[in-house]
């Protein structure tokens, strides 16, 4: 009898704490157009897989009369449960209670998950929803974020680590975001800023809304803080599946493999490429028509354009592209698709994903406001990451590579495995246009007409250096192929590096120009 | 990111292309006119210590622009006179705002 009432009690308890911030906060989160954290929490989980802990954690706090107020969980969910059957760690911080606010025992529950995770080695996934700091407890809440961004550090390139912003984000918060793999944000949702609108305001004299300031368009598109961007909650979370069906659970695993399967035929890869190299086309499209059912998941659609990266399957595996991409700015290289590329990069390497590198581009974008913006140490950051990776890579030189971006865009000289060249490949030190005016300046400036003459040098200049040939003959590149053969000789390539085995020299860590 | 084909050139020759947002509203470069004192911060400005047609030797204070809690003291560059005077007391001015216009004796 005493048994059953012990339960009973129990129950009462759970139902308690289950109702977070009590209904009418619910009913504010809900015409925010949110979903509550446990909703939330369920919908990326596989049904009923969710068990929480933590649930009967009270806060600390004693000053400001918070001695007699209760916070359920305070103010934040932790637990397992799987994706796909397989496991998982999720904390979601519940605006519901108290805005979310993290104090003392809130960070400490989520410090305690992120434990877990990296103890398990599954991945982490973290939803954000916090009016921030707890003032209430001072110097507390700031060493609970402290704590998570030490963790976040530490568990980098061993497990995912997956931050989902659902809600305000603001001030040192968004720095426990930043240090993870990958950032979902939401249209009229998401909100991640260091210093918010009515500060600026008055400190600055400037004005600015919230969504101009840090919504989600604007990290998707001009920070690049943010590498998904949905409509909804419910695409938010398809898209966070998705990804984790492409990566693999730890740094000591393989992606998981699918059943392989062709191209759907719907890009005829010969009729892509225009055969100016001066005329632009999607290069995604070549991604799909190599890749297992035409299928690719592109990371960080928005940001840096002139560059594509993102997952697809070859042969039912996981491989991670980098390509150039000739539609926008005409592929090239600058601060921002440097960054984009080069962090990419390092988390294919940090998990045993292969890189296949598509190469079309004629250099790095000139301008004074990006040597000013630091193209040199930005673009330092794609030639180290290459350098540095180990797990295979496969280059595919589609049309142009000129010059530093030749070099850049895993060249042979930066430990490339296999590099083959299509026959419209130019691989020479700069176009024909620009290294003519050089090579022949005196015959050109001499000509009775100079014009005349500069076609005359350009059209030499192309049929003797424009080509693949030349770097053919000094062994840069291992095969001229033909478009048709690009997805067998990758086949054939990410088959023959199955069991690569590379390292560096030791060393505790580079020095990379972040 | 805007859908029609624009020009880029790169080492002389020209790429059909789209611009990125970015790209299009990047900041045209533009030499320094040592003559123009503009804000190195956004703020308030506080005080203002000279008047048109003053000649001011280097280093003297001009004005005291508040910002970020600071007062900060915007000095004379050179020797020199000043000529126009672009800005009042009180005025909340950005980053980057014309404030005085001088010339170098």
């Amino acid at each position: 009898m005493s048994l059953k009432r012990n339960i009973l009690d129990l129950r009462k308890r759970k139902e308690e704490v289950l109702q977070g911030g009590g209904e009418k906060a619910i009913e504010k989160q809900v015409k925010m157009g949110k979903l509550t954290a446990r909703e939330r929490v369920r919908a990326i989980l596989d049904e009923d897989s969710f068990h929480e802990y933590d649930l009967f954690v009270e806060h600390v706090a004693r000053d400001f009369n918070m001695e007699g107020k209760v916070l359920h969980g305070d103010g934040v969910i932790t637990g397992t449960g799987t994706i796909y059957g397989r496991p998982v760690c999720i904390f979601a911080q519940d605006f519901t209670v108290a805005g979310g606010s993290l104090g003392l025992m809130h960070a400490r529950k989520i410090t305690k998950i992120m434990d877990h995770a990296l103890k398990m080695r599954v991945p982490l996934i973290g939803i954000n929803d916090s009016g921030g700091a707890r003032i209430q407890e001072g110097v507390n809440s700031l060493a609970g974020y402290g704590e998570i961004f030490y963790r976040n550090t530490m568990a980098s390139g061993v497990i995912p680590q997956i931050s989902v912003i659902l809600g305000p984000c603001a001030g040192g918060a968004v720095y426990s975001p930043a240090l993870t793999d990958f950032v979902f944000v939401v249209e009229n949702i998401s909100k991640m800023f260091i210093t918010g609108p009515s500060v600026i305001k008055t400190v600055l004299g400037e004005e600015i809304s919230m969504e101009e300031l840090g919504g989600a368009r604007v990290h998707a598109e001009t920070t690049g803080n943010a590498h998904f961007y949905a409509m909804s909650e419910m695409e938010c979370f398809d898209q966070i599946k998705k990804l984790l069906t492409y990566i693999p659970w730890n740094n000591s695993k393989k992606a998981e493999a699918f059943p392989p399967q062709e191209p759907s035929g719907e890009f005829k890869i010969e009729d892509i490429v225009p055969s100016d190299p001066k005329l632009p086309y999607d290069i995604r499209h070549i991604i799909q028509s190599i890749t297992d059912g035409s299928e690719f998941f592109e990371v960080m659609e928005n940001f840096a354009p002139n560059i594509v990266i993102g997952f697809g399957r070859m042969d039912g595996n996981t491989v991670g592209f980098v390509a150039n991409q000739p539609k926008v700015l005409a592929g090239v290289l600058d601060c921002d698709s440097s960054d984009k590329a080069a962090r990419f990069i390092r988390y294919c390497d940090a998990f045993n994903i292969p890189i296949v590198t598509l190469e079309d581009l004629p250099g790095y974008l000139p301008g004074v406001d990006q040597e000013h913006a630091g193209v040199i140490r930005h673009g330092a950051k794609i030639l180290y990451a290459y350098s540095e990776a180990t797990v295979p890579k496969i280059t595919v030189i589609i049309r142009k590579a000129y010059g530093g971006g030749y070099i850049a865009m895993n060249s042979r000289h930066m430990r490339a495995d296999f590099v083959f060249a299509w026959p419209t490949a130019e691989i020479a030190v700069m176009g024909p246009e620009g290294a003519a005016n050089i090579v022949f300046r005196k015959e050109i400036m001499e000509a009775e007409d100079p014009e005349a003459m500069r076609q005359q040098k350009i059209q030499e200049y192309k049929e003797k250096f424009a080509n693949p040939y030349v770097a053919a003959a000094k062994g840069y590149i291992d095969e001229v192929i033909e478009p048709e053969q690009t997805r067998n000789m990758l086949l054939h390539a990410l088959a023959v590096s199955e069991n690569k085995e590379d390292r560096g020299p030791a060393k505790k860590h580079g020095v990379p120009p972040f | 990111m805007s859908e029609e084909l624009k020009p880029l050139v790169v080492h002389s020759a020209v790429y059909k292309t789209e611009w990125t947002k970015k790209f299009e509203n990047r900041k045209k470069w533009q030499a320094p006119d040592p003559n123009l004192i503009h804000s190195f911060i956004p703020g308030t400005i506080i005080e203002i210590r000279i008047e048109e047609g003053q000649e001011v030797k280097e280093g003297e204070c001009l004005l005291i622009l508040e910002a970020m809690k600071m007062r900060n003291r915007v000095e004379m560059p050179v020797d020199g006179v000043i000529k126009k005077i672009h800005i009042k007391p009180g005025q909340q001015i950005p980053k980057a705002h014309l404030m005085l216009e001088i010339e170098q004796k």
